[in-house]
């Protein structure tokens, strides 16, 4: 069977749950504002934006390792 | 008649016809009515489901949740984001099962793998229950949008019972792909209302967002930090909610089914890349909702904040736009719940359970007349009591997270057992009705269904441990 995923692109995959989730008690504060967002909200902003680009490696990420794969099959 | 009148029901009437023509090409069996005849590309997955996400409760809830709770509200930006990343990992291999098998709902997954129908009505008959408040809710929130956005010329009842026809109608005709065209319309003109009045009301009224925010914080500072102006949602309640909706976003039954109407694993696979760039105009219902709360302090249902402000701030036949926006808004997902609640009825109950030999033919008949009857006692709820199944939506969601450990395990983990799944899955769902309906939630600061995600899927690996998988589990796990 041909291997779906990579480690790599799961541990990408891991990277808005750690940014969204568990870093959120160290990021809840107000200040300073960036981009006229309060922090908190800028945070939460940029990750989920930053999200479909972490989402697109893992899809680079993952065709390599397929390609890399069928290079080795017989 | 006035012109916001006009906006208002031409919009609806278009829309339902634009889905009756959709299916009118396609001779209509159970597959292409259910999923589409897993036929879709790209731009229509992503709108369809869109357009099952961005619900009546985005629209109105989300801008009342920023007026009157501030920052927990945030939990609504950031729980897609995780959702889509888990759907990245996890619908592909959905969609290949659906394929390999023929599967029309999420009933039917579970039935295929565990080879379990007692385990395959549970989880419809749980389903049902969780999707029946939610499309209520749908329709308590259009008929309240239409009577505000028309002056009160257009009743709620009346607005309720107008695009309940209309949307039967292209149900009934079009299947899956009326709702997925009709979701085309509503997505163009919900971005285009939450745009222009996201983007207008801070500047109309603060002439800049810096300027904005800064008059926010010196009004209320706690405003815009967990937990807000709430007593008992803070930074934990706020990641606890986050995953568990994150997690069950994909469990609802009709988003799940919608998987399988994408035409091939890498539809799915790069429709999750672009998801969460949809999640971005939730944002800008936030600073709808937070301008409310600066311009018209003291609403007593903060659920209005967004159409009072827009009643206050633009010409009456903008507001009529945004009406129409709303109206399509809820009819979108409404008509997706009601296929499928209708599907998961006739197929995963009465046939799995009562006619396992029933024709394929009369399943279809009979679930197309189920979708009456559904949106009929929907519609009888949210006119008699328009309030009181919000509490139920809460325990929806809560329901059909219960399904993620069977899912998960089932794609990816050969030991998975019917035992083990059917035994966190009650396990779970006790323990978050005992919680909720008990008044336990929070549970020491934690989302009461998030915890009973975590004993639901400690007893599912516990008991799949010391089961084995039949050998007919064992095939069907590949």
């Amino acid at each position: 069977m041909k291997k779906r995923t990579t480690w790599l692109a799961l541990l990408l995959g891991a990277i808005p749950f750690i940014t969204l989730v568990l870093a959120l008690p160290l990021v809840n504060r107000v200040e300073p504002l960036i981009l006229g967002l309060p922090f908190l909200l800028f945070w939460i902003l940029a990750w989920v934006i930053l999200t479909p680009v972490i989402l697109w490696l893992a899809y680079l990420a993952e065709r390599r390792c397929r390609r890399s794969d069928d290079g080795e099959a017989p | 008649m006035n012109t916001a009148l006009l906006i208002i029901f031409g919009t609806i009437v278009g829309s339902a016809m634009v889905g009756i023509f959709a299916g009118r090409r396609v001779k209509m069996n159970l597959e292409n009515w259910t999923v589409g005849g897993r036929q879709f590309g790209i731009l229509i997955i992503w709108l369809l489901m869109a357009g099952e996400i961005y619900t009546t409760f985005t629209f109105l809830g989300a801008s009342g949740w920023a007026y009157s709770k501030g920052a927990p509200a945030f939990y609504i930006l950031v729980y897609g984001a995780l959702a889509y990343t888990l759907s990245f990992f996890i619908l592909p291999a959905v969609w290949r099962a659906g394929k390999k098998h023929h599967l029309h709902t999420q009933p039917d997954f579970f039935i295929k793998r565990y080879d379990s129908r007692t385990l395959g009505v549970l989880v419809a008959l749980i389903g049902v229950f969780s999707i029946i408040p939610y499309l209520q809710l749908q329709l308590a929130g259009l008929g309240l949008i239409v009577e505000v956005a028309s002056g009160g010329a257009i009743g709620s009842g009346w607005a309720i019972g107008i695009s309940f026809v209309l949307t039967c109608a292209f149900v009934y005709t079009s299947g899956l792909k009326g709702a997925a065209w009709v979701a085309v319309i509503k997505d163009v003109l919900m971005i285009l209302a939450v745009a222009i009045v996201g983007l207008g009301v801070p500047i109309i009224y603060f002439g800049s967002y810096d300027a904005f925010f800064r008059r926010l914080m010196e009004k209320m500072p706690h405003h815009l930090v967990f937990p807000g102006s709430t007593p008992d949602m803070d930074v934990l309640w706020v990641m606890s909610t986050i995953l568990l909706t994150g997690l069950g976003f994909y469990m609802w039954p009709h988003v799940f089914s919608s998987a399988y109407s994408a035409r091939s694993d890498q539809i799915i696979k790069r429709n999750a890349i672009i998801m969460p760039l949809y999640q971005i105009p939730i944002l800008l219902v936030f600073m709808v909702g937070f301008t409310a709360l600066l311009v018209i302090p003291g609403l007593e249902n903060s659920d209005m904040a967004f159409l009072e402000l827009v009643k206050q701030t633009y010409p009456p036949w903008f507001l009529g736009f945004v009406g129409a926006a709303g109206a399509v808004t809820a009819m979108v997902p409404a008509a997706i719940l009601v296929l499928y609640a209708a599907t998961l009825l006739v197929k995963n109950v009465y046939q799995t359970a009562f006619r396992p030999q029933a024709k394929e033919v009369t399943v279809m008949r009979l679930s197309r007349i189920m979708v009456l009857v559904i949106m009929a006692v929907a519609l009888a709820l949210a006119i008699f009591f328009p309030n009181e199944l919000v509490n139920l939506l809460i325990l929806g969601y809560d329901g059909v997270c219960q399904f993620f450990p069977g899912v998960v395990l089932g794609l990816f983990w050969k030991r998975a057992t019917r035992t083990g799944v059917l035994s966190g899955l009650l396990v779970g769902s006790v323990t978050v009705a005992v919680l909720i309906l008990g008044g336990f939630d929070p549970v020491f600061g934690l989302n009461a269904g998030f915890v009973g995600l975590v004993i639901n899927a400690a007893v599912t690996v516990g008991v799949c441990l010391v089961t084995r998988p039949t050998p007919r589990e064992q095939m069907l796990a590949d």
